[in-house]
């Protein structure tokens, strides 16, 4: 079964190992917080990707099945207006 | 700033009770802001019962079906049906459940929830209830902004009068002040571990919440709706609205009118109908925040005669939000305005996502410079480009809240932003609508 690539954006910290190891699937922003590409990895990546998971220092990386994806830390999935929840909990 | 704001809105909003029947369709009767006069200050226990009658009991098998009847969305924001919310909470609430009625509140220019909860206390004590039977919780907590003082005076005494005679435990907890506090994780962390910050757990709160328990986090308002709903049935429920949403919803109106404040409307008015029953603009409107800082700017081509209704809303691009519903003088500049709103949103990051902490600074600060008029010669393209990259990398919605009241700021006051990119304002600089 495919996986996605998630990223932990509280324990992230900017390392940036992850984009060096698979700039096919994660790019970095202008501050240096990868911006990981939405969806099941490719196959061909897999392997790498386990690495990157491997090799974050703070873990923040992580293989997941899509369905577990949490909406709030999927990246460029949704229109600002749809992807918004609330602050005010419903 | 926010305690000037709280009186303005408290003495506007004993003002509005009279308004909000006078403007409204004939036939219209307000339903949460019904009862005593605003002025006789909190409903007690006694007038709440006297005029509504007990609680009727509520079982699971035919309260949800009710509520998901009533077509009723939730208040806080993100407009989620009521329903399928707390069917979802119950399907897991082997373990006992947790409601937590959210009075947070952080929204600076919205007051319909702490007003609410000043003015009504039983009423969201009820909806409360109402939830805690239907999901199977054995606790209920009150999650009211510390900084709203009458509405935590309100329910405090509220709580004490109806103490023991509910069939659940409920109780009051102040939440500390912040932007993002009112967040639904930021909720369940809080009351788990006394830190309000948003968390990237994968479990939401509806499957491992308060105490690890399953955690049904709903607004004041909302609830507020559900006890109404476990009196009058569904069919009731749905009378009320003027297009495809049913109901009534609380608003907060600000800005250049004769008669801001908190007001009850029929899903679907129209915002010319809005500005009339708050009995006027007092200046040219150039454009409106509608839906608070999580919401967006609108034009104001085409909109007065837009039904305020969360649908119509959305296909326009809009959001129905908390309810805010911010007017603009024509004189005061956008790009400032929103500069202003911005700021505020990065100075309430929680600091704890890159993209957040970094990207709101970044944005804030290319802002502040064109705003005063003085911007670096990338600023303005690299707003553009901020505005979609921060998008969905936050644990809360908080960032993408941000890009999305910026990016609307870009494409409403396009004209202005080119201007301030060329060092010429077109505007005064004051005042600086922040109303």
């Amino acid at each position: 079964m495919g996986l996605s690539l998630q990223v932990d954006p509280v324990r992230c910290e900017g390392f940036g190992m992850c984009a060096e190891l698979l700039p096919e699937a994660i790019e970095l922003d202008d501050w240096g917080y990868p911006i990981v590409r939405e969806g099941i990895l490719p196959e061909h990546l897999r392997e790498l990707a386990e690495r990157a998971v491997e090799v974050c220092p703070v873990l923040a990386l992580r293989l997941v099945s899509p369905e577990r994806v949490r909406s709030t830390l999927q990246t460029r999935s949704l229109a600002p207006h749809t992807a918004l929840r609330s602050h005010g909990g419903g | 700033m926010l305690a000037t704001a709280t009186t303005a809105m408290k003495s506007t909003a004993n003002a509005g009770t009279s308004a909000a029947n006078r403007g409204a369709r004939a036939g219209f009767e307000p339903r949460l802001l019904a009862g005593p006069s605003f002025d006789a200050g909190p409903e007690s226990w006694e007038q709440h019962r006297a005029r509504l009658g007990d609680l009727p009991a509520a079982s699971p098998s035919r309260i949800i079906p009710s509520i998901e009847r009533s077509g009723l969305i939730g208040r806080g924001g993100a407009g989620f049906p009521v329903g399928r919310k707390w069917r979802s909470v119950a399907e897991r609430s082997g373990r006992g459940a947790v409601v937590v009625a959210n009075g947070a509140e952080g929204e600076p220019r919205s007051a319909k929830d702490r007003d609410l909860m000043h003015l009504r206390p039983h009423l969201i004590i009820d909806g409360g209830l109402t939830a805690a039977q239907a999901i199977g919780a054995e606790d209920l907590v009150v999650y009211a902004g510390s900084e709203h003082g009458d509405a935590v005076r309100s329910m405090s005494r509220a709580i004490a009068e109806r103490a023991g005679r509910d069939p659940v435990a409920v109780r009051l907890v102040e939440a500390p002040r912040g932007y993002v506090s009112g967040e639904s994780t930021a909720v369940v962390h809080y009351l788990n571990a006394a830190d309000a910050r948003p968390t990237s757990t994968v479990e939401r709160p509806f499957e491992r919440g308060v105490g690890s328990r399953p955690t049904l986090v709903q607004n004041v308002e909302t609830l507020a709706h559900a006890a109404l709903i476990a009196r009058f049935g569904d069919a009731w429920f749905r009378e009320a609205g003027r297009g495809r949403t049913r109901g009534t919803a609380l608003v907060t109106v600000s800005g250049p009118v004769r008669t801001p404040g908190v007001r009850e409307i029929e899903y679907g008015v129209t915002l010319a109908e809005l500005l009339a029953i708050s009995d006027g603009a007092t200046a040219e409107v150039g454009a409106v925040l509608v839906g608070g800082y999580f919401g967006g700017w609108a034009s104001t081509q085409g909109l007065w005669e837009l039904p305020l209704d969360p649908l119509d809303l959305a296909e326009a691009g809009l959001g129905f939000g908390c309810g805010l519903i911010g007017l603009l003088d024509a004189e005061l500049c956008g790009v400032q305005a929103t500069e202003r709103i911005v700021r505020y949103m990065a100075a309430e990051s929680a600091r704890q996502c890159g993209p957040c902490i970094f990207g709101l600074g970044a944005i804030a600060t290319a802002l502040e410079r064109l705003a005063a008029c003085r911007p670096a010669r990338d600023d303005l393209e690299n707003l553009t480009r901020w505005s979609t990259q921060i998008v969905g990398r936050g644990a809360c919605h908080h960032p993408d809240g941000a890009a999305a009241l910026l990016t609307s700021g870009l494409r409403v006051f396009r004209d202005e932003f080119d201007r301030h990119h060329r060092a010429r304002c077109a505007h005064r600089v004051a005042g600086l609508g922040e109303g």
